[in-house]
């Protein structure tokens, strides 16, 4: 506590929110970026403000200008492309835009600091972390080295960081995602700053780190008094940690308001249908997911008339004009001309219940896998290590179901999924499909049952061959592997793209010419192609937008409906896994931590990590995340090289005591069908 | 990192035996030899008997393999041999004329490291204004304009304009370095100026780059100086993929000294390298390809090194 003490001293600027003027307020700013197609509206025309000691909370999705606003407002637009075009930005009551370079430049870092997604590039690679943090210190407060370093010492204590004063020489590759992102926030927190602007910091890490993070800054804002403008896409978040929030689509906002106002009774049918879309981890799943139609619109050409008109289900003539921003309950404001009307009542859900598992009728049973990597070690005689990606796992998946494979980074359950797929040969184990082990059937047999297994990967940017049309993409195994004719083809690729809702004459295009949602789309349906059993999903939405997500999860649902293909479905994400999966596997550091039936599982998770996981990972709603105990988990995920031994968990373990240190545990039954592999249960 | 040297030179070894078997094969692959060039160059009659006594002389009649065994026993006890041409060691033709060579591409690549680097830096940071424009046209013409027809340019320049010419004798430089650096500094400037435009388009490409990390937006929101977030933040970072080709050119450099030797009648390496080919002078070729396999084994090793100290990542990789 001395340590916070002493950074208070000096400034008082911890002011009860909501009371004062606005520290920063953006009117009317409207930036264009120039581009080889012409001028991009990145933002027009948007209004915000945030008052001293509040968080706001910026929502949309990619594109939509929530960053670039931010950007705007740090005056750090990517030159010469990128302009401020209108508006003012005021600050402490200063217009910003009209600061010399170098005036705006004293404020940097010192009354405005900002923090990035992506923790991994945000450090200078080739400078140590202690000269990263001095930096500030001297240029704005004019610190001398020890004075500087003293002081750095101090900061990484506050962002929880051991063993400062040797860290400090050490260079961010020895720093993990996440410690990165700590190393990051003690750079803003370094000068007092006033506002402390966060780009999605958590986007880019595992769950259970993400939430020590928003924690850190949640409770280091309100103890030191700074406010914090957050940008992210996920509404849990925004639940979880915003006062306010300003919802963002197309360059303009949609909605703003106070956070727990917007979530109960939104008042844009856009908040509408994000909140609808969102898979929840607190609701059983009642079906289909509630989705938003299309995609957001090109910024080169945006409509004109309300924005969001296209892809609104409660279009009218009316909204061929712009609708204003405009108040329609006192401090919550919204764009759309019949925001009295909302929230409407949520549509009727609509038909494919989740297929119900054909019990008894195996596809899969994976027995004992285990995968090895050597890894070689540094210098002449370094030998190898290995990494045990994957130690003894097992799990069936019956004709028409669906399994959930979940973890953190790390967890080896991509490898699993590679070696399924035989991408990978397995160290030990069997993968029995249909009766046969794939590990060990003749590379003959492998190729023919290759067409009975598909796969859909994570990354629909670079998982299509960018030279090659979407026909082309999607005939190819047609006529190579089942032989068809080019007529014959021809007609296949078109039923192939009605089925997973792309229009026909999508045939001709290339992948650049689509959105991430419409390759995905195309990712599945040359899965679909080869008329498989089976799919391995490789995080297949965790690329996409939460309104597009919703519209490939539902798409994944009604294809097994109706063409009963089973799913191995690998995630991250517990809330998209339990929307889709009949059983789920929970893994950690290669071991099998939980395996259960869904239900099961998210009413009575019983491995310390599963609950973690649940714990970690906010819902959407602020009445419901007021009720829950923020209990992130400590600690950071060991490396796969030198695993702890005993229960890999026991690290991070609240349960842990001596004996997890020793004994490895089994995966045992300990309800009917729900196992798990804790010796504390 | 001692580790990690000691590796590299011992990973050396097995490239310049390479090197030193390719060499000897190709040698022996083409027709004629030595013997040849020296006694039936004027078209005069030898009998076979003398030829093959010359041959015998100078070991040529041995087995191949024979013939290998003793250049490789000859290299690992730094006996180079003797010239097949002039009978003299190869070790002291090549000594007298080495200092000279060296000197010239080390003036070279001083010059042109010293111009590259900021000229790059600028072009990048004034991309697509007129700066930038002029620098890059400089630089596109340097790798346009092969070096010794710069330098005939250059000796034209200084005759009919200056009234002057270099001196054609070769001073050491600490017998009189003024003298001495009248005579190399225009070969130096005629080679340099390539090398300057290689390594300034690299330096400018790879600022440009640099620049758009996110480690520099980050720097910037700090509130550094823009003046400090290119020479600490960009720079570093940026010099890297440049050490690679500053090293990679000054060996290059070596073999490039060929032809503007002749030009400047500079009696180096490149000379005699010329004049040992025309020769097929066996034992003198295979010395010199050595020294420039040994030279660009050496400089990749120094810039790996380079590499180390500038990035903290491979350093302890």
């Amino acid at each position: 506590m001395n340590q916070v003490l002493h950074l208070d001293e000096g400034c008082s600027h911890t002011r009860p929110p909501g009371v004062d003027e606005p520290i920063l307020s953006v009117e009317g700013l409207v930036v264009e970026f120039d581009t080889s197609r012409g001028v991009v509206r990145a933002v027009d025309g948007v209004s915000w403000s945030v008052r001293a000691g509040e968080t706001l909370a910026l929502v949309g999705e990619s594109g939509c200008g929530k960053s670039v606003s931010a950007l705007a407002v740090m005056r750090l637009l990517a030159k010469p492309a990128g302009r401020i075009a209108g508006g003012r930005i005021m600050f402490q009551g200063q217009d910003l835009l009209s600061l010399t370079e170098g005036q705006m430049r004293e404020r940097r870092g010192r009354d405005i600091a900002m923090i990035f997604q992506e923790p991994m590039t945000s450090l200078n690679p080739v400078l140590s972390i202690g000269l990263q943090l001095a930096e500030p210190l001297k240029i704005h407060m004019g610190m001398s080295d020890a004075q500087a370093r003293e002081r750095s010492i101090e900061l990484l204590g506050l962002v929880g960081i051991a063993d400062a004063e040797r860290r400090l020489a050490q260079y961010p590759h020895h720093f993990s995602g996440g410690m990165r992102q700590r190393v990051m926030i003690a750079i803003g927190l370094a000068c007092n700053p006033r506002l402390i602007i966060a780009d999605e910091p958590t986007t880019a890490l595992d769950v259970t780190i993400q939430a020590q993070i928003l924690e850190l800054m949640k409770d280091l804002s309100r103890r030191l008094g700074i406010t914090l403008v957050l940008i992210t896409h996920n509404l849990g978040i925004v639940a979880r940690y915003a006062d306010r929030v300003a919802v963002m689509y197309a360059g303009r906002i949609a909605e703003e308001g106070p956070a727990a106002r917007v979530f109960a009774a939104p008042r844009h049918p856009y908040t509408v249908g994000l909140l609808r879309s969102v898979p929840r981890l607190d609701r059983a799943r009642g079906g289909m997911l509630e989705t938003i139609d299309g995609a957001p619109p090109n910024m080169l050409h945006p409509p004109t008339g309300c924005r969001f008109a296209p892809r609104c289900r409660w279009r009218q003539d009316i909204c061929a004009t712009d609708p204003a921003l405009r108040q329609v309950v006192p401090d919550q404001s919204s764009a759309c001309h019949f925001a009295e009307d909302m929230p409407p009542p949520p549509q009727p859900l609509s038909g494919h219940a989740l297929a119900p598992p054909n019990a008894g009728a195996m596809l899969l049973e994976v027995k004992g896998l285990t995968k090895h990597f050597p890894v070689r070690m540094r210098g002449f005689f370094g030998g190898t290590a290995t990494v045990r990606a994957a130690q003894d796992v097992s799990f069936r998946i019956g004709r028409g179901e669906t399994l959930g494979l979940v973890g953190e980074s790390g967890c080896g359950k991509t490898t699993v999924g590679r070696v399924v797929l035989q991408l990978e040969k397995a160290t030990g184990g069997q993968i029995l499909f249909d009766g046969e082990d794939l590990a060990t059937v003749s590379s003959r047999r492998m190729k023919e049952l290759r067409t009975r297994i598909q796969v859909i990967f994570q990354d629909p940017y670079s998982s299509l061959n960018p030279r090659m049309t979407v026909g082309g993409t999607i005939r190819e195994p047609l006529r190579k592997r089942l032989g068809f004719s080019a007529i014959k083809a021809q007609a296949r690729v078109e039923e192939l793209l009605d089925q997973v809702g792309l229009l026909r004459e999508m045939a001709d295009r290339y992948p650049h010419q689509m959105s991430g949602g419409q390759r995905q789309r195309v990712g599945i349906a040359r899965a679909l192609a080869m008329e498989p059993d089976f799919i391995v999903c490789d995080e297949p939405v965790s690329a996409l937008d939460v309104s597009i997500q919703g519209q490939i999860v539902n798409l994944l649902a009604e294809l097994q409906g109706r063409l009963g293909i089973a799913y191995l479905f690998i995630a991250h994400d517990l809330a998209v896994v339990r929307h889709l999966s009949h059983r789920i596997v929970v893994m950690y550091l290669g071991r099998v931590m939980e395996s259960a039936d869904r239900d099961a599982l998210y009413a009575e998770p019983l491995h310390p990590y599963t609950r973690a996981l649940l714990d970690a990972a906010p819902i959407p709603d602020p009445e419901v995340e007021r009720g829950r105990a923020a209990r992130a988990l400590t600690g950071e995920l060991p490396s796969p090289l030198s695993p702890p031994q005993g229960c890999v968990f026991h690290t991070r373990c609240p349960l842990a005591d001596a004996q997890c240190r020793s004994v490895i545990p089994p995966l045992r039954e300990i309800r009917p069908g729900h196992m798990a592999a804790c010796i504390k249960i | 990192m001692l580790r990690y040297l000691a590796r590299r030179v011992a990973l050396m070894v097995p490239t310049l035996f390479g090197v030193a078997l390719l060499t000897f094969i190709m040698l022996r692959v083409v027709p004629g030899d030595v013997v040849e060039v020296k006694l039936r160059a004027d078209g005069g009659y030898v009998t076979t008997e003398i030829l093959e006594r010359e041959r015998a002389r100078l070991g040529l009649d041995k087995p191949l393999p024979v013939q290998f065994v003793d250049w490789m026993t000859g290299l690992v006890t730094l006996d180079l041999g003797n010239s097949m041409w002039t009978g003299r060691p190869v070790a002291e033709e090549i000594g007298v004329r080495i200092g000279l060579t060296f000197q010239v591409a080390l003036m070279a690549a001083f010059i042109s490291v010293l111009i590259a680097i900021p000229l790059g830096t600028i072009s990048a940071l004034y991309r697509d204004t007129w700066v930038d424009y002029v620098v890059r046209i400089f630089t596109i013409a340097g790798l346009a304009v092969p070096s010794f027809w710069l330098g005939m340019l250059l000796l034209l320049l200084l005759l009919t304009v200056f009234h002057w010419s270099p001196p054609v004798t070769y001073t050491p430089f600490y017998e009189n370095p003024l003298q001495n650096m009248a005579q190399l500094i225009w070969p130096a400037l005629a080679v340099g100026y390539r090398y300057a435009a290689v390594v300034a388009r690299m330096v400018r490409s790879s600022i440009i780059e640099v620049m758009r990390e996110d480690y520099i937006r980050t720097a910037r929101a700090k509130g550094v100086f823009e003046r400090l977030v290119v020479a600490r933040h960009a720079m570093r970072n940026a010099l890297l993929p440049a050490v690679t080709v500053i090293g990679l050119e000054f060996a290059f450099l070596l073999g490039g000294l060929v032809v503007t030797e002749q030009v400047f009648n500079l009696n180096g390496i490149g000379r005699l390298f010329v004049e040992a080919v025309s020769r097929n002078d066996f034992v003198l070729i295979q010395a010199l390809v050595m020294l420039l396999a040994a030279v660009f084994v050496t400089m990749n090793l120094i810039v790996d090194v380079l590499y180390g100290v500038l990035d903290p990542r491979v350093r302890n990789a």
